[in-house]
């Protein structure tokens, strides 16, 4: 059994997660990391993607952007977007998802495929938080 | 002496002016409640993500990236937020004042409004304005905040403007309102003792600091504008709520002293009705 530390999630309008907990996970613009007590301070940069919260219980959110604060004994996660499964509405994210990968196999020149691509991960990120 | 007519007319004017402000008063009530939880709500996380960026700030303090050297452009941006709608006190005033008083040279300045009041007060006082957001500070949303600070990064970026303000009003409590001038960009040091008390903490990067700082400082920014956006709101409630209460009872005392009035003039119209029989009477006996 790892020891708990206490993790912070902060969105602009509320306070999202105050909680101890065992492990977090989430992804970054360096990759997925799993965070453990005693982590090295490391500020990172968050990626849309899953996050997991492992403690007595395991909660998931996906997580869109914003960045964290890495300290031994704490984690901040300072999110501009942030839901839990229950906020998210599947239909809107399978056609978003839909609509990303269309616009960028179509290969439009038009079309601004960074933002694509990133609507793409929030989308899949939202899927896979709700299945 | 007015007549009994007019007396009352204007007592009825009053009336209803008094009856709209206490309405006006009630709403804003019931306003500043909701927009004082949100500014609560939003503090922690400014104050943790001015926290960060000034540590980051501290530690990395030969950062040659633009956000913090700044770039060779003379043209300040200045985002205004005020409200779109008057009969607040001095709030919207207020903020014209300060960014009108600040010193800086009015052919620098380029106007960003966010609120339709500032932006007609700039105008006629001639200032540069750009774009328009009047319509953000209805209900400000984060998205507000992100498509505002995208656009003055990029000016930034381009080098169309070298540095950036953000005047607001902060909200102390109910009724304490602080109009402010704050520089965004470039990034500023504070030299506030306990932000460099926190920021000892020797603290990793997974990237190179100017590429951290590249992609948190926009955030800051962001986050800056909304915060600036939500007190704003919250103070516009408050100082309407003010101005409107203090309008009510201005109209309850007029309203006692022209009651007065008329029932002065009414007992003297008796009184001469009166003396006007008797004398018509004594007359014709």
């Amino acid at each position: 059994m790892a020891d708990s530390f206490e993790i912070r999630i902060i969105t602009p309008d509320r306070t999202f997660y105050v909680g101890e907990a065992e492990m977090v996970e989430f992804n970054t613009t360096e990759g997925e990391i799993g965070v453990y007590k005693n982590h090295i301070p490391m500020t990172v940069i968050i990626k849309p993607g899953v996050l997991t919260i492992t403690g007595q219980e395991v909660k998931k959110a996906a997580l869109h952007s914003g960045f964290a604060e890495i300290l031994q004994d704490s984690v901040t996660i300072l999110a501009e977007v942030i839901e839990w499964p229950e906020e998210i509405d599947e239909e809107r994210a399978i056609a978003a998802r839909d609509r990303a990968e269309k616009r960028i196999r179509e290969h439009d020149p038009k079309t601004d495929i960074a933002r694509a691509e990133t609507a793409l991960q929030r989308a899949v990120a939202r899927i896979n938080v709700i299945r | 002496m007015a007549s009994m007519r007019d007396i009352k007319r204007r007592k009825s004017s009053i009336q209803s002016t008094g009856q709209i402000t206490k309405a006006m008063k009630l709403v804003s009530t019931v306003k500043l409640q909701r927009s004082k939880q949100a500014a609560i709500n939003s503090k922690d996380y400014f104050n943790y993500m001015y926290r960060t960026v000034q540590s980051m700030l501290a530690k990395a303090g030969s950062i040659n990236h633009s956000f913090v050297k700044g770039n060779d452009s003379s043209k300040k941006a200045v985002i205004m937020i005020t409200g779109n709608r008057g009969l607040a006190g001095g709030y919207n005033s207020n903020i014209v004042k300060t960014v009108t008083r600040s010193g800086m040279s009015k052919d620098d300045m380029i106007i960003y409004s966010v609120g339709k009041k500032g932006r007609e007060a700039m105008h006629r006082h001639g200032y540069e304005l750009a774009a328009d957001y009047s319509t953000m500070i209805d209900a400000p949303q984060y998205d507000d905040a992100m498509r505002l600070s995208a656009v003055l990064l990029n000016a930034f970026r381009n080098g169309e403007i070298g540095e950036i303000y953000l005047a607001y009003t902060g909200f102390k409590n109910t009724v304490v309102h602080e109009p402010k001038l704050i520089k965004l960009l470039p990034v500023e040091l504070s030299e506030d003792a306990e932000t460099n008390e926190q920021s000892k903490v020797p603290m990793n990067f997974e990237q190179e600091e100017e590429e951290a700082l590249e992609l948190i400082i926009p955030k800051y920014v962001t986050s800056l504008i909304y915060g600036g956006m939500i007190e704003s709101v919250a103070s516009e409630n408050g100082a309407r709520m003010q101005a409107m209460d203090n309008a009510t009872s201005n109209a309850e005392e007029m309203i006692d002293k022209l009651t007065l009035q008329y029932n002065r003039a009414r007992q003297g119209s008796i009184t001469q009705e009166l003396t006007e029989i008797i004398a018509g009477s004594q007359a014709i006996s």
